[in-house]
């Protein structure tokens, strides 16, 4: 190998990349474009659910019960209603998410310890944000009448009456539970990986398109020489890009940064080297640009997308996919990313996964290398 | 290991795609220094020939030795001794003359020290020294032509392949083009350049003409045109030459009229020019049309071809 030639390619692709300032500018700006929107659409918190109250008892209890709802920062009192009826049409038109109805004799049935059931209704169209809703809902109820229950029968005499068990939840590593703080590491995965697959998976083609690889192809470059130089000069854009979604997630969503540094930078740099290769070793093997880039999009965005546990847990998925999913090397990234940025994790427990991506990327080098060989003949 | 003088040597060189034989038991040598012509029509395999002996292709069976090294078995000692032209034009568009010198010395392996030096020779040889900021997407055909042969011989290979070089370049810059390449050779350079522009087989030393795949002439074009013995050629000029050409249409011996600048080419089915003369002059006086001019001339490059694929094609009935 001959530092000369690589570097020779690398100048050669470094300045094809800057001349293409469109191409390069989109580069750049995907990474902050996805990251925003997913960061923000794909938030899984349920917040200020616009609600509904149908207050049929009037009491002093009922209203602290619907104190305790405005109170709370996951429902939105938007108005009190009369008859049930009316939140059933609110819900149709989509104007509330949900309804809560407190019947006649809230107060004294709890008082007595008695069953009151107040009832929640919910807009069930999207069942994810429904079940959450529903949950914050029953404990939220269950807590106030408990301590209703208790308030009322100490006013009667008897002693103080504690709830029988109060457990107090506390969540590790993502305390407030916010969605952002898992989505944004496991984002960052992704888009990596998309991008860099679609940076490389033209380059080759190009060439072959351009009819300049027969060219080269006379000269006594060699293609392992071509293979790196050419992603080196990718990686220089793909390290770009990892230093910006860093920025945004760390800046914009306020994620925190728990673990080292240093292992988020080594990580993310071997993470590159496999998906760079993989765009090269597809567009080596692809015979236009066109299909070079379906074919990148296909095997980068899909996978990382949907199998790398980014959003949709792997451990919920058939056997099967659970399967390919471990060959997928966002899936490895991903759980390095959320471990150093949440958990603060070192090299002594991800070590697998770094290994498994130096691996990934070792492999897919030699096959770029041997494909683009034997295109030779 | 390279004393035999020779800068190419094909033995029985043959290469089938699929049950097609591009090339068919080829062979030949090509001496150092020497402008070795390859003409043909389109797809008659020069291409091809050309790709194996750059290592781009591999034989199918036979060898082929470029400047004493083997195809099959050196291909990288072959590519630090050739350079190669293909017939696309393939620099790089989007960088300028410069870039693309620097990174062909740099694939080519130029030692940094020399590449200043061999990017002036190249550009002054190429005379694109004005435009060497200019990014090669705005320059013209021949410019581009010469920044490719320019960027083909960075290395200073004592072998070079073009092919079909001038394809698609004005006159003039085919011309200017063909000046490079006689400098080349004069400086000791081989060059195998194929072309299917047949005024062009005058400016080389040699030439081969391939036809399906096989070798059918090869000589000194003054060579090949004395050859030439199936055939003869008369110019014939008449202030009516369009009733000369009815004339002559149906007389024996005569084979073909074709109007040719002001003129008329005359073309004879045999060898024996004097008898045909007279048969020729007979006739039109017969119709009384009146002759100027009547005398054998020295048959083109192109003629010769013609008569050879033609005769080629009466032996394959």
């Amino acid at each position: 190998m001959s530092y000369r030639r690589l570097r020779a390619v690398w100048i050669k692709e470094l300045r094809h990349i800057v001349r293409d300032a469109r191409s390069l500018a989109m580069a750049l700006a995907v990474p902050v474009m996805m990251l925003v929107l997913f960061g923000f659409a794909l938030s899984l918190d349920v917040d200020r659910i616009p609600t509904l109250v149908c207050d049929q008892d009037g009491t002093q209890a009922s209203r602290d019960l619907v104190r305790q709802f405005q109170g709370s920062r996951y429902f939105t009192i938007t108005g009190f209603v009369a008859d049930t009826g009316a939140i059933d049409r609110a819900i149709d038109r989509s104007q509330v998410l949900m309804g809560v109805v407190i019947p006649r004799d809230y107060s004294r049935d709890t008082g007595l310890g008695r069953q009151a059931p107040v009832q929640i209704l919910l807009d069930g169209s999207d069942s994810n944000t429904a079940s959450i809703a529903l949950g914050y809902a029953e404990t939220l109820v269950r807590n106030y009448s408990l301590a209703l229950r208790s308030q009322m029968q100490n006013r009667r005499g008897g002693g103080a009456l504690a709830p029988p068990v109060d457990a107090r939840l506390r969540v590790w590593y993502n305390s407030s539970l916010e969605s952002k703080n898992y989505v944004v590491p496991g984002l960052i995965a992704v888009i990596l990986m998309i991008i860099a697959a679609l940076l490389t998976s033209l380059t080759i083609a190009r060439e072959w398109e351009m009819g300049t690889m027969e060219q080269i192809l006379s000269t006594p470059l060699r293609p392992v020489e071509m293979v790196l130089g050419k992603m080196l000069a990718y990686f220089v854009v793909g390290l770009a890009d990892a230093a910006i979604a860093v920025v945004v997630g760390l800046g914009v969503f306020q994620v925190p940064l728990r673990g080292s540094v240093l292992l988020l930078a080594v990580s993310t740099c071997v993470f590159l080297f496999g998906a760079l290769f993989w765009g090269i070793f597809v567009s080596s093997a692809a015979r236009t640009q066109l299909q070079a880039y379906q074919i990148g999009i296909l095997t980068s965005f899909l996978p990382a997308f949907l199998l790398s546990g980014f959003v949709y847990s792997i451990e919920d998925m058939p056997p099967v996919i659970q399967l390919i999913s471990r060959i997928v090397p966002a899936r490895y990234f991903v759980t390095i990313l959320k471990g150093i940025f949440l958990k603060g994790s070192g090299m002594r427990i991800l070590w697998g996964e770094l290994g498994f991506l130096a691996l990934y990327a070792t492999i897919v080098f030699l096959l770029a290398t041997r494909r683009l060989n034997r295109k030779l003949a | 290991m390279n004393s035999n003088g020779w800068a190419v040597e094909i033995e029985d060189l043959v290469k089938r795609f699929g049950d097609f034989v591009a090339v068919d038991h080829v062979s030949m040598r090509v001496p150092k220094g020497e402008i070795f012509g390859f003409l043909g029509p389109n797809g008659a395999g020069k291409s091809t020939t050309i790709r194996m002996l750059c290592g781009l292709l591999t034989p199918t069976s036979g060898s082929a030795r470029v400047n004493g090294l083997d195809v099959a078995t050196e291909p990288e000692q072959i590519r630090r001794n050739i350079g190669y032209m293909s017939q696309k034009f393939s620099l790089y568009d989007d960088l300028t003359v410069e870039e693309n010198i620097d990174f062909f010395g740099g694939v080519y392996g130029v030692p940094r020290e020399r590449r200043p030096e061999r990017r002036d020779y190249v550009l002054r040889m190429a005379n694109i020294e004005e435009k060497r900021k200019a990014l090669t997407r705005t320059l013209s055909g021949g410019w581009k032509q010469r920044l490719a042969l320019g960027c083909a011989i960075l290395h200073d290979p004592p072998v070079l392949f073009l092919d079909e070089p001038t394809s698609g370049v004005d006159p003039i810059a085919r011309a200017g083009f063909w000046a490079l390449i006689h400098d080349l050779s004069e400086t000791g350079h081989t060059v195998f350049v194929s072309t299917h522009y047949m005024d062009e087989a005058e400016y080389c030393h040699r030439l081969a003409l391939m036809y399906r795949g096989k070798v059918i002439a090869l000589g000194a074009p003054a060579e090949l045109k004395k050859g030439l013995t199936s055939h003869s050629l008369l110019q014939l000029d008449s202030p009516h030459p369009l009733e000369a050409m009815r004339a002559l249409d149906h007389t024996a011996r005569v084979s073909d009229v074709a109007v040719f600048g002001g003129g008329l080419h005359v073309t004879l089915g045999d060898i024996d020019a004097e008898g045909g003369m007279a048969r020729v002059r007979q006739a039109l006086e017969a119709k009384g049309i009146e002759v100027t001019r009547l005398e054998r001339i020295e048959p083109s490059m192109e003629d010769v071809f013609v008569a050879m694929i033609e005769a080629e094609e009466r032996k394959a009935e």
